[in-house]
C-alpha cells in the first residue's frame, strides 16, 4: 500500500507539469489530481469536488482508493433540469478512514444518454446506492450486477426524482373527484 | 416528444371515473415531463428496469440434490425483521446459502417531498425518516442548511443540540437492546429496554413536545430553550438508566445462553465493513475505531470527554457491547454538558433565518416584516452544494443539499446509514443457520423509516 501511494506521487509529479487546472495544497488530494489532467477539483466551503468525466469515473475511483480513500458513504444524482447543459450529475462521496478526508465526485451526465460506468466492482458497498439512483433517475449504471428498482415497485413507470416528474401525476383512488371541488 | 404533452398517454380515465368526461386534472394539470416521458419509456428500458439484467455468479453445487435447496420469505410481515425487511433466503437443509434483502415496502417519497417544502419546513420531513433518532435527521439537516448559510450557532444551542441528540442515542440503544432481547428469546428485555427509554421520552415530550418526530432542532438553532427544572430531570435520567442498564449485563452479559446465540454469529471482517460502506456500531464491533463525533466532531462535542466503544471480533455479542458501552459514554457526555451547560440565546439571532420573538413585533415594524417574510415564503439559501455528516446511533447519516438560491432546497438528499448496513447482511448471514438470522438482522439495528424514506 505504501509502495504504490509512493509511485503514485512521483508519477503525479511528472504529469503535473502540463496541467490546466489548479491542484489542492492538501498532500493526498493533489497526487491524485495530478495523475488527471481532465478531472477538475474544486473547492465549495471546506468541501472538495471532483468533476469527473463519466469515462474517466472508473479509473479515478480505482485511483482514489488507492490514495487511501477506502468508503464510498453516498451516491446519488441531481436533476439540473434547466440550471445546466448537461442536465443530469451523479455524485459519489467518498470517506477516507487513514487521512480523514472526504471527496465529493460530481460526474456529468447528459439526457439522451444516461449511462454511467458502475462503481460496483471497485467499492462493492455502491450497489444498492446505484440502485436507488437508477430507481428514482433512470441513470444506468453499466454493468453493474443487479441493476434493478430497489425502492419502487418493480412495474413503476418513470423516475420519481427527475424534476419533470411532478408529484400530482399519478391519479389516487381516494382522492375525490375533480368535480366536488 | 409529442406535440401535445398534456395528452395523456394512458386511459387511466375509464378505470375510476365517468367515462363520459374526463377529469379536470387530466386537461390542464400537472405534468409535461412525466406524461411525455411515459411515451419515451421504451420497450427496452421497461424490460431493463423490471429486471431481467441480472447476471448471477452463483455456483450451484452438483452434490446437493434440488430438493434440499429451497428458497423462503421472510417478511415483509415477520415481527422479527424491524418493520417491512423482506429477506429472500436460499437454504439448504438448514444452512443459509444467499440472501437477498428486498426493500420499499415503507418508500414515502421523502427526498421528492423535501424539494416542495421550504428549509423551515423541511425539519418536520427528514424527521421522520429514522423514527428511533429523530434527534439526529434533524440536526444533520440543519447542519448542512446552515453550513449553506453559513451563520453562527450561539453556544447554549450548540450544548442543548448534543445533550438532545446524545439522550437521543441512549434511547436509541435501548429499543435495540430490547428488540434483540425479545428476538433471540430474552423476553424481559423488551420490557426493560422500553421501561428505561420511557424516561427519556418523557424528557423529550416536556422539552419539545412530542415523543417522536419533534421538530426541535431547527436551522439556525432550537426550537424552544430548555423547561423549567431540566436539570432535575436530567439527573434523575442519569441516575436511573445506568442502574437500569445494569440490570440488562446481569441478565445478558454472562448469560451462556445469551452468549451461546451471540457469540461467532453474523460474523463480518473489517475489509468488508470498509467495501461495503458500513458504519456505526457494526463498523466499530470489527475493532475499526470510526466515530464522526472524534473524527469529525460538529456542534462543538470535541469539547467533551468521552471514548469511542470498539469491540474485536464483529459479531452480534460485539455489536451488543458496542451499543451497551455506548450508553454509558452518551450518559457521560450528557452529564458534562449539563454541569457545563452554557447561558444565552438557544438560537441565532440573525433574523433572516429565526423569527423574532413575539413581544418585538408589537414594537418593530421591521421585526413584523421578518416575522411575515419567514412564515410565508421562508429564507432563502445561498446557491451552492453541501454535504454534513454525523454519527448516528446506526452510522453515518449524511445529508447532501444542493440549493439553486432560493427557499427551497433544489435537490435534498438524505445518506441513510441503515441503508448501507443492509448490504452486510447477506454477508454475515452466508453459511450460517437459519435459526441465527433472527439474532443477525437484530444486530444490524435497521429502522426501515430510514432505509426506504
Amino acid at each position: 500500500m505504501a509502495d504504490e501511494q509512493m509511485n503514485e506521487a512521483e508519477s503525479g509529479e511528472e504529469a503535473g507539469a502540463a496541467l490546466e487546472h489548479p491542484l489542492p495544497e492538501q498532500p493526498v488530494l493533489a497526487g491524485l489530481f495530478a495523475q488527471f489532467a481532465d478531472v477538475e477539483w474544486r473547492r465549495s466551503g471546506e468541501q472538495d469536488t471532483a468533476v469527473v468525466p463519466k469515462n474517466r469515473l472508473r479509473d479515478f475511483a480505482l485511483a482514489a482508493r488507492r490514495a487511501g480513500f477506502e468508503m464510498l458513504v453516498d451516491l446519488t444524482a441531481v436533476d439540473y433540469l434547466r440550471l445546466r447543459r448537461v442536465r443530469f450529475e451523479v455524485v459519489v462521496g467518498l470517506l477516507s478512514l487513514q487521512h480523514n478526508l472526504r471527496l465529493r465526485l460530481g460526474v456529468p451526465v447528459p439526457f439522451d444518454d444516461p449511462t454511467v460506468p458502475s462503481l460496483v466492482s471497485v467499492y462493492p458497498g455502491a450497489n444498492f446506492f446505484e440502485r436507488e439512483t437508477f430507481d428514482m433517475f433512470g441513470i444506468i449504471f453499466e454493468d453493474h450486477p443487479d441493476l434493478t428498482r430497489i425502492l419502487l415497485p418493480d412495474d413503476w413507470v418513470g423516475h420519481p426524482l427527475r424534476k419533470d416528474f411532478s408529484t400530482g401525476s399519478v391519479p389516487v383512488q381516494f382522492k375525490s373527484s375533480p368535480q366536488v371541488t | 416528444m409529442t406535440d401535445d404533452p398534456r395528452k395523456p398517454v394512458r386511459e387511466i380515465r375509464e378505470v375510476w371515473i365517468t367515462p363520459d368526461e374526463a377529469p379536470d386534472w387530466m386537461r390542464h394539470a400537472t405534468d409535461e415531463g412525466a406524461q411525455t416521458m411515459r411515451q419515451e419509456e421504451s420497450q427496452s428500458r421497461l424490460v431493463e428496469q423490471t429486471g431481467v439484467r441480472v447476471r448471477d455468479d452463483y455456483v450451484l453445487d452438483d452434490e446437493i440434490a434440488e430438493d434440499e435447496r429451497m428458497i423462503i420469505n421472510m417478511g415483509p410481515q415477520h415481527p422479527s425483521t424491524h418493520g417491512v425487511l423482506r429477506l429472500q433466503i436460499e437454504l439448504e437443509g438448514e444452512i443459509v446459502r444467499r440472501v437477498k434483502p428486498i426493500i420499499g415496502y415503507l418508500h414515502t417519497g421523502m427526498e421528492k417531498t423535501g424539494e416542495t417544502l421550504t428549509y423551515m419546513q423541511g425539519g418536520t420531513n427528514v424527521t421522520r425518516m429514522d423514527y428511533l433518532s429523530p434527534f439526529f435527521n434533524e440536526l444533520v439537516f440543519s447542519l448542512a442548511t446552515e453550513q449553506l448559510l453559513g451563520v453562527e450557532i450561539p453556544p447554549r444551542a450548540q450544548a442543548i443540540r448534543i445533550l438532545m441528540t446524545e439522550l437521543n442515542r441512549t434511547t436509541s440503544h435501548l429499543v435495540s437492546l430490547a428488540t434483540q432481547g425479545m428476538d433471540v428469546g430474552a423476553l424481559s428485555m423488551m420490557l426493560y429496554g422500553f421501561r428505561e427509554r420511557e424516561l427519556i421520552l418523557a424528557f423529550f415530550e416536556k422539552t419539545t413536545g412530542l415523543r417522536m418526530n419533534h421538530n426541535y432542532i431547527r436551522p439556525g438553532g432550537v426550537a424552544a430553550d430548555l423547561p423549567d427544572g431540566w436539570e432535575d430531570d436530567i439527573e434523575e435520567i442519569l441516575d436511573k438508566i445506568p442502574v437500569g442498564v445494569a440490570d440488562y449485563e446481569d441478565l445478558l452479559k454472562a448469560n451462556p445462553i445469551w452468549e451461546g446465540r451471540t457469540r461467532g454469529v453474523g460474523v463480518i471482517s473489517a475489509e468488508e465493513c470498509v467495501a461495503y460502506g458500513i458504519t456505526g456500531p457494526p463498523l466499530r464491533a470489527t475493532g475499526i475505531d470510526l466515530d464522526l463525533r472524534k473524527t469529525q466532531p460538529y456542534s462543538g462535542i470535541e469539547q467533551y470527554e468521552f471514548d469511542v466503544a470498539v469491540g474485536s471480533n464483529g459479531d452480534v455479542y460485539d455489536r451488543y457491547r458496542v451499543r451497551v458501552q455506548e450508553i454509558f459514554q452518551s450518559l457521560r457526555i450528557v452529564r458534562e454538558v449539563a454541569n457545563k451547560m452554557p447561558a444565552g440565546d438557544y438560537r441565532t439571532d440573525d433574523r433572516k433565518v429565526t423569527p423574532p420573538p413575539r413581544k418585538r413585533i408589537n414594537e418593530s415594524m421591521e421585526a413584523l416584516i421578518h416575522h411575515f417574510k419567514l412564515f410565508t415564503e421562508g429564507f432563502k439559501v445561498p446557491e451552492g452544494e453541501v454535504y454534513a455528516a454525523i454519527e448516528s446511533p446506526r452510522g453515518e447519516i449524511g445529508c447532501y443539499i444542493v440549493s439553486d438560491g432560493s427557499a427551497r432546497p433544489y435537490r435534498m438528499h438524505i445518506r441513510a446509514p441503515s441503508f448501507a448496513n443492509l448490504q452486510g447482511l447477506p454477508i454475515m448471514m452466508a453459511d450460517s443457520l437459519i435459526a441465527d438470522s433472527v439474532a443477525t438482522i437484530a444486530s444490524v439495528d435497521p429502522v426501515m423509516g430510514d432505509v426506504d424514506r
